[in-house]
């Protein structure tokens, strides 16, 4: 850096560096413009979320009006299509299943995801990383309608035939197949944040006499949370929203299974019941309403889902003593 | 040289002008002998139909080349709203009209008048290795409330049995809930999957499985149960021996006027023509001679 001389300074800049409105009228008018054009093009986003918010609500009022929620929530006996006015709206099977196969999921492809992760950022070759990376990255890219081939044909015959499951279609199968589609995630936006962890931190925990294995644990992991945690979350919406895979591999028999943590029998997601019975339903009609309210509990649900991680992590960064 | 370009253009312009009011006019005069013969026929509904639809519009595009045939294929309840709405010249229906539907039908002019095309039946399909044969349509009803739940009820292995359903949306449901399960409801326990052919790889790689699907999607991988002792075949079908069949509708807004593009669609199925195709299709024709 060279030495800037006083004078000098003062001569390369012979206006003042700050214009009152009436002295630069139209960069003043360039300004307000983009910045309220910016406002905008940011507000869209919020906006969409809150018209798509708006528009479900409105089309689910009917039911809560007509029926009250009270009956869908206490309720498993979801028979939409019964002759006679004997139609039921019970969710609580719906919800069950979709938590049910989600937290499934979770306890797979989480610890998976994230070793899967630390191996490839600071474990593996970086030969075997460049390699190995855009390979799980490529996973994530597989239709999901693929997946649900891969479950219906090769999982489901394969688990009645070696586990001697009486159907190949249930909780289990969908919990895994919703694993092997979440981990490419996980594993991909967590090995991001534990690589921009970056060399300084590690060289310092050697220095300070730790091992490979303290420094991976007590340094690496804890400076990339945030990152894993938002690897978790991205994960976990990825395995709640999807819906080809659980319509086809979950099986869809719609009650709570009973003993409730028998995994081996089929369960229904909100998702599959919305894509299956959304075709053919009569624009209006209480079954219509009945849908969108299954989308909002869906829509609550991952919100909730999404709050409660984002609470989680303030507490995990306000005890640890960080900033960001 | 500005000047030559500009002519040039000019004289480019009057040409496509010409030439455009040329081609209208001429457009024009071959579309004024018939107007009583609509050129575009929209055909909309069952997704069970459809099939039969689309291979009659192929057929009928080879005697008629001057005809436009869409048909959309989303449902049964779509083609009878579609019709009712004067969306479509011919809804292709699974089952008969609703009350209601015929209700709104009128209030807004409509006749439907159905036209019966072909026969479906719906077969009742287990794993080959199943030793049970036979079912009367109360024990099928029995295991889809879940009255029965284990093969040995009924003859079978000690196995429970696996229910599998169709969809609610699709018509094999509608007319398997129809015809077997009258006012009942199917259990919580019965597993539902949205294609026949989803139906049938299900039962041909699950033992303990009972499915239902239409005739056209019965091999050697699954076996059809005989129902009330009567097995499903083109001869028992066509006769009304077989319990779970039903007939396969085209609806159209009052009886087609003689000679029109509707009726000669509304009538392809007599032709010989017409029945090869439902029966490489997998369905039934009407008539069995």
């Amino acid at each position: 850096m060279t030495k800037v001389d006083d004078n000098q300074a003062t001569a390369e800049f012979p206006r003042p560096l700050l214009l009152t409105p009436a002295q630069d009228w139209a960069g003043w008018l360039v300004r307000k413009a983009s910045r309220t054009a910016l406002l905008a093009i940011t507000a869209t986003s919020i906006l969409a979320v809150g018209l798509i918010l708006v528009f479900i609500v409105r089309e689910a009022w009917p039911f809560i009006r007509d029926r009250g929620l009270g009956d869908a929530l206490g309720s498993t006996q979801w028979y939409p299509q019964a002759a006679g006015g004997r139609e039921q709206f019970g969710m609580l099977a719906l919800v069950f299943g979709s938590l049910y196969v989600t937290a499934g999921a979770m306890v797979l492809a989480v610890p998976m995801g994230i070793l899967a992760a630390v191996v490839l950022s600071d474990i593996a070759p970086f030969s075997v990383r460049q390699a190995v990376k855009p390979v799980i990255e490529l996973l994530a890219a597989i239709p999901s309608v693929a997946y649900g081939f891969f479950a219906v044909l090769v999982l489901a015959p394969l688990l009645q035939d070696r586990l001697g499951l009486t159907t190949g279609t249930n909780a289990l199968n969908a919990s895994v197949m919703l694993a092997i589609m979440a981990i490419p995630t996980i594993v991909s936006v967590a090995e991001d944040s534990l690589w921009a962890v970056g060399r300084e931190l590690r060289e310092a925990s050697y220095a300070c006499g730790a091992t490979r294995a303290e420094t991976l644990v007590k340094v690496v992991i804890p400076a990339a949370h945030n990152g894993i945690f938002a690897a978790v979350i991205l994960g976990m919406m990825r395995a709640i929203g999807e819906t080809m895979l659980v319509w086809m591999a979950s099986g869809n028999a719609c009650r709570i299974p009973s003993p409730w943590w028998n995994l081996t029998q089929s369960v229904r997601t909100m998702t599959a019941t919305i894509a299956g019975e959304m075709g053919e339903t009569p624009k209006g009609s209480v079954h219509y309403s009945a849908l969108f309210v299954v989308g909002l509990m869906l829509l609550v649900v991952s919100m909730g889902a999404n709050l409660v991680t984002e609470v989680l992590l303030l507490r995990a960064r306000r005890s640890s003593g960080g900033r960001a | 040289m500005i000047r030559k370009k500009v002519i040039g253009l000019l004289a480019a312009a009057v040409l496509v002008v010409v030439g455009s009011v040329a081609y209208l006019a001429q457009a024009q005069d071959a579309k004024a002998p018939a107007p009583a013969r609509p050129m575009t026929l929209q055909i909309e509904g069952s997704t069970t139909v459809g099939p039969i639809a689309d291979e009659f519009t192929e057929a009928f595009k080879k005697l008629h080349p001057d005809i436009t045939i869409t048909v959309k294929k989303t449902g049964s309840g779509d083609g009878a709203a579609a019709l009712i709405d004067g969306r479509c010249q011919i809804a292709t229906m699974s089952r008969f009209m609703k009350p209601d539907e015929f209700k709104k039908a009128v209030d807004k002019g409509v006749l439907p008048v159905a036209h019966a095309i072909a026969l479906d039946a719906v077969c009742v399909i287990v794993h080959p290795s199943n030793p049970v044969a036979n079912l009367s349509v109360q024990q099928v009803q029995d295991i889809y409330t879940g009255k029965i739940t284990n093969w040995k009820e009924l003859g079978g292995a000690d196995a429970p049995i696996v229910v599998i359903s169709r969809d609610t949306s699709s018509g094999t449901y509608e007319s398997f809930s129809h015809i077997v399960m009258g006012k009942e409801k199917m259990a919580q326990t019965v597993e539902y999957v949205n294609s026949n052919p989803q139906a049938h790889s299900r039962v041909a790689t699950t033992t303990g499985a009972i499915g239902y699907v239409g005739l056209g999607f019965v091999d050697d991988k699954v076996k059809a149960l005989t129902v009330n002792g009567v097995i499903p075949n083109k001869k028992t079908i066509t006769a009304g021996q077989y319990p779970i069949s039903r007939p396969l509708f085209l609806f159209t807004n009052g009886y087609p006027e003689l000679g029109s593009n509707v009726h000669a669609f509304c009538s392809f199925y007599l032709t010989e023509k017409g029945q090869e195709i439902i029966e490489a299709k997998g369905f039934i024709p009407m008539t069995s001679y």
